[in-house]
């Protein structure tokens, strides 16, 4: 079965005065119907910006410079904007980052779901009222609250006030990015845990961002690791928390305090990512691998499948078949 | 929808990633990478030259009444002579001087009440922040244009320096409140609070710590106040609020309106300090725009590669 | 209304602890000089710190965990109560050379590392006014010497290097180790850490939890560790102070309050605690549920609409800290009274 959303050799470059940065080089993903998949890495790894550019979001001095990302069939770059407009919001949504503070403060939640509602379909007023009454029951919000105003909810209400404006037209795939940052510890979880069941129930698909592994270790079906605008690691979920094979997700993992068990003492992942303007020669990751090894720093590890991940990474030899599309990748540079 | 660049690459400030000292060199690049800049300071560079040297351009004595009367336009005499046999490109390059001084006195003495003003009540808050508000408020209510009569004709004569104040007294508000509203704003920043942590005393704070942090809108309250200026002392002149004797372009404008300039033919007499007047508001505008470009990365225009299909 | 005698943990026996807060209240009064709104941030907060320790609150947003260092840091000044330095109230301290010398001991790191650095000037600048304005004994190359010399105990080397760079040439994490130099150059006996790690990257947090382990062994400093991550509270802390609503909800030694939490709340902070190997243990039933904005606020417990085992005396009587374990304590109406309540075990599932 053709997978829901294929990504293939995505790179996405900000062009500055300085000279063009890559910020996601050669990114290969793919999301069937109904999966639950993470994309996971710290500030500076690209992972934002990938999702701006799966949802056709990216504006200058950000601009797609190779790859092609295809949703349900259709080529998505190509898509001209009433095109795309057609496809937004039905068949895909997004969810932002403190997309709590995305809400217009002046209108009332309805007025709000309405609008969006309006933009995307014909519907009668009934038929919206209807509607917007039933995402917010679904994300556990009495619709009592369709009239009230933005600073009237609380800020988990608000956040899932949005995910409610997503569900709107019940599409196939939703992409969040940090839904949950800005809410506290046991908001975050609890939404998580909602947004599991939601999409256990109405079956679509979820593209789901985030600095936190820990958040979606028990939700996401896979989880694909970034480091400096590459993917590091893609495997199912509990595989990679059970044997971690990237040394970045390993240290990842291990960054975490636990909250049982003996105290041992952390090292983290000292030093920072490399300064994407002028990658370091080799494997990115290299200058703060614990178990680097002297060719590291020349040879460019390539994204190979091992034992049912992908990893890019040199102690793991080929010749493993290398995760690359046989189909030429679109060029959309001039 | 912007995308922000990767952290650790860089993380400026909104608009004041710039240092004291060590930003000079950085801010003389930028100046000249960017064009309006360049054209700007460009003009104005020129104009602080004639302002400072008269006598090499134009060796006639401006106010020596000694030549033929209403002459136009000629190699003796560019721009003609006035109605009394004035040379009037030795008066327009006489008068630049009078007339920058003007400029800029009222640029920096408003600039300096309004930075006093706003930010010390964005800083202090409380009832000293609700006085200031109140006074600053008042101050821009009051209509300008019949206030600037009023004074000027009480004042009629003394020239410069009354046009000096009643331009400061009038000008000084609208700076004041975007400087208080960019206070305010930085006032949350938690290094202002790391500062009282550490002990320093109120004025350190909005000296030293603040004050820094503002300096594109101090530099941009400057420029906006300088082409008010501009146009509002040639425009007090011209309407004979100034002092006669005195040689400024808008007392050339005011002269050649009475002695009927452009009905007699004699139309550079009135263009050319009119366009001297809007050169120099151009120079300042023109940096006014270059600053804020400068200052704030996404005004910037971007390069853009052509996407082709594939 | 008094706090009872809050048993005192660590602090060494018969000696005035370092820091010590009597019904510590703060509140504010929300709108216009007419309303009525008062919000209560901290309400009768009575805690200690010790030499050598560090002490972390655990607390959500709302929690006043935020307020009550501030209160520390006189930043603000209590409504009701007392805070006490080695044994003097800080009301008493009026002139500037008062002010100066509590400011010395008790430094504060802040929690954004890209707001708590002034961007213009270097980052040596806030050392630098530090050593003036409270070690001015030290001159010309002595002052830079320290300067260096404190870089290097908080990891910047090359010090000298370090020194020049201008905060947006440095990381999240080397900013947070700028912020402890500062207060290090002032050999402080406490140091305020306002949620130092939680906006940086996880894998930069361990390096700064190290050092502020390392602060206290080396340099004899203690910290208050505010944080709303239970699990680095566990790693770094001596103490752990949680706090809900306003009010200190269960205190005792980091090994206590983790492995035999009595509060429910504390149980629910430890099933949200990022963890990726532990089990998925908050359900979407919380979602509706998150920590209150006190205002005007009735007797009884404030975290009953939350709480999954109220009773009605939670609604009717404000739970008081009291003893549950030797050096331990919880202010709960039902524990540890309930036997079959989950979480008494040792394993504190």
């Amino acid at each position: 079965m053709p997978a829901l959303l294929e990504v293939r050799g995505l790179s996405v470059d900000y062009l500055t005065d300085a000279g063009d940065v890559r910020a996601v080089d050669r990114v290969d993903l793919e999301v069937a119907a109904g999966e639950f998949l993470a994309i996971v890495g710290e500030s500076g790894c690209g992972k934002s910006t990938l999702l701006f550019a799966i949802a056709q979001l990216l504006s200058p001095p950000a601009e797609l410079a190779a790859g092609s990302v295809t949703f349900a069939g259709r080529d998505m770059v190509t898509l001209g904007e009433r095109e795309l407009r057609h496809v937004r919001w039905r068949d895909y949504s997004v969810v932002m980052q403190s997309a709590m503070n995305a809400l217009n403060p002046m209108k009332s939640i309805e007025a709000q779901f309405a609008d969006t509602m309006r933009a995307h379909a014909r519907l009668t007023a009934e038929a919206i009222h209807q509607r917007a009454a039933e995402v917010l029951r679904l994300v556990g919000i009495d619709p009592i609250h369709l009239a009230s105003y933005p600073h009237q909810l609380s800020g988990g209400m608000r956040q899932r006030a949005m995910i409610a404006m997503a569900l709107l037209f019940t599409p196939q795939l939703v992409i969040m990015d940090e839904p949950t940052s800005a809410l506290d510890v046991v908001a975050q979880r609890a939404l998580m845990s909602q947004i599991k069941e939601l999409q256990q129930r109405l079956g679509f698909a979820v593209v789901f961002v985030t600095h936190d592994m820990s958040l979606v270790s028990h939700y996401s079906d896979r989880l694909v690791v970034m480091y400096a605008g590459q993917i590091a690691e893609a495997a199912p979920t509990a595989r990679l928390f059970e044997r971690p094979l990237h040394p970045y997700s390993r240290g990842l993992l291990d960054a975490f305090p636990s909250i049982r068990g003996p105290r041992r003492l952390l090292t983290g992942i000292p030093g920072s990512p490399p300064d994407l303007a002028r990658p370091p020669s080799g494997c990115r990751f290299q200058p703060r691998c614990p178990v680097a090894l002297p060719e590291c720093s020349v040879r460019d590890p390539e994204l190979r499948a091992v034992d049912g991940a992908d990893v890019r990474c040199l102690l793991y030899p080929a010749p493993a078949v290398p995760v690359v599309p046989a189909v030429p990748v679109a060029e959309h540079r001039a | 929808m912007t995308v922000p660049l990767s952290r650790p690459i860089a993380a400026p400030s909104a608009g004041a990633a710039r240092g004291y000292r060590d930003a000079g060199a950085r801010l003389g690049r930028a100046i000249l990478r960017n064009r309006k800049a360049t054209i700007g300071l460009g003009l104005l560079v020129v104009i602080t030259f004639v302002a400072l040297f008269p006598g090499m351009i134009a060796p006639d004595d401006p106010q020596a009444a000694i030549y033929g009367q209403q002459l136009g336009p000629s190699a003796d005499h560019l721009l003609g002579t006035t109605q009394v046999g004035e040379d009037v490109f030795s008066q327009l390059i006489w008068g630049t001087r009078l007339t920058l001084i003007i400029t800029v006195a009222v640029g920096a003495l408003t600039t300096l009440i309004s930075v006093l003003v706003g930010v010390t009540a964005a800083y202090v808050g409380g009832v000293a922040d609700r006085s200031l508000s109140l006074l600053t408020d008042i101050f821009l209510i009051i209509p300008t244009l019949p206030l600037l009569i009023v004074l000027s004709s009480y004042l009629e004569g003394s020239g410069t320096m009354a046009i000096i104040a009643v331009l400061v007294v009038t000008g000084w508000a609208f700076g004041a409140r975007q400087l208080r509203a960019q206070g305010l704003t930085l006032r949350t920043r938690a290094y202002l609070e790391a500062a009282r942590v550490r002990g320093e005393t109120s004025a350190y704070i909005i000296l030293v710590e603040i004050l820094p942090n503002m300096i594109s809108l101090v530099v941009a309250s400057f420029l906006g106040s300088a082409v008010y200026t501009v146009a509002t002392a040639a425009g007090l002149q011209f309407l004979g609020l100034g002092n006669g004797s005195e040689m400024t372009w808008g007392t050339m404008l005011h002269f050649a309106q009475q002695n009927g300039a452009i009905e007699s033919g004699n139309a550079l007499w009135a263009l050319a300090p009119g366009a001297a007047v809007a050169l120099l508001g151009t120079s300042f505008a023109l940096l006014n725009y270059a600053f804020d470009e400068i200052g704030n990365p996404a005004l910037r225009r971007t390069r853009r590669r052509r996407a082709s299909a594939a | 209304m008094t706090a009872t005698a809050e048993p005192t943990a660590a602090a060494p026996s018969g000696s005035e602890p370092l820091l010590r807060t009597a019904d510590l209240t703060r509140h504010f009064r929300l709108g216009g000089i007419f309303s009525h709104q008062v919000l209560h941030a901290v309400d009768d907060i009575s805690m200690e710190i010790g030499e050598r320790e560090i002490v972390a609150v655990v607390g959500e947003s709302g929690s006043g965990k935020s307020t009550l260092v501030r209160l520390l840091a006189m930043l603000y000044r209590p409504t009701r109560g007392r805070i006490f330095f080695r044994g003097r109230p800080l009301e008493s301290l009026r002139s500037r050379r008062d002010v100066l010398w509590y400011r010395r001991q008790v430094p504060m790191v802040f929690q954004d590392p890209y707001s708590s650095i002034n961007p213009v000037f270097r980052v040596s600048h806030g050392v630098m006014r530090n050593l003036t304005l409270h070690r001015p004994e030290l001159r010309g190359a002595a002052r830079r010497a320290e300067a260096e010399r404190v870089f290097e105990v908080v990891g910047l080397t090359p010090a000298r290097e370090m020194l020049a760079k201008f905060p947006y040439e440095m990381s999240g994490g080397q900013r947070q180790r700028v912020g402890f130099a500062q207060a290090l150059a002032l050999q402080p006996r406490l140091i305020l850490a306002d949620e130092p790690v939680s906006m940086l990257d996880v894998s930069i947090r361990a390096g700064i939890l190290n050092l502020m382990a390392e602060l206290r062994e080396r340099e004899g400093v203690s910290i208050l560790y505010i944080t709303h991550d239970i699990a680095s509270a566990r790693y770094v802390a001596d103490r752990i102070l949680v706090m809900y609503g306003g009010h200190v909800v269960e205190t005792g030694s980091a090994d206590d309050v983790l492995a035999d939490p009595k509060h429910p709340y504390t149980h629910l902070l430890l099933a949200a605690a990022p963890d990726p190997r532990e089990p998925a243990a908050v359900d979407s039933s919380a979602v509706a549920g998150e920590p209150p904005k006190v205002v005007n606020p009735t007797e009884g417990c404030r975290f009953r609409a939350r709480c999954p085992i109220a009773v009605d005396e939670c609604g009717r009587v404000t739970p008081r800290l009291h003893a549950v374990g030797v050096g331990h304590a919880a202010a709960c109406h039902l524990a540890p009274a309930d036997p079959g309540w989950p979480g008494g075990s040792r394993d504190g599932r």
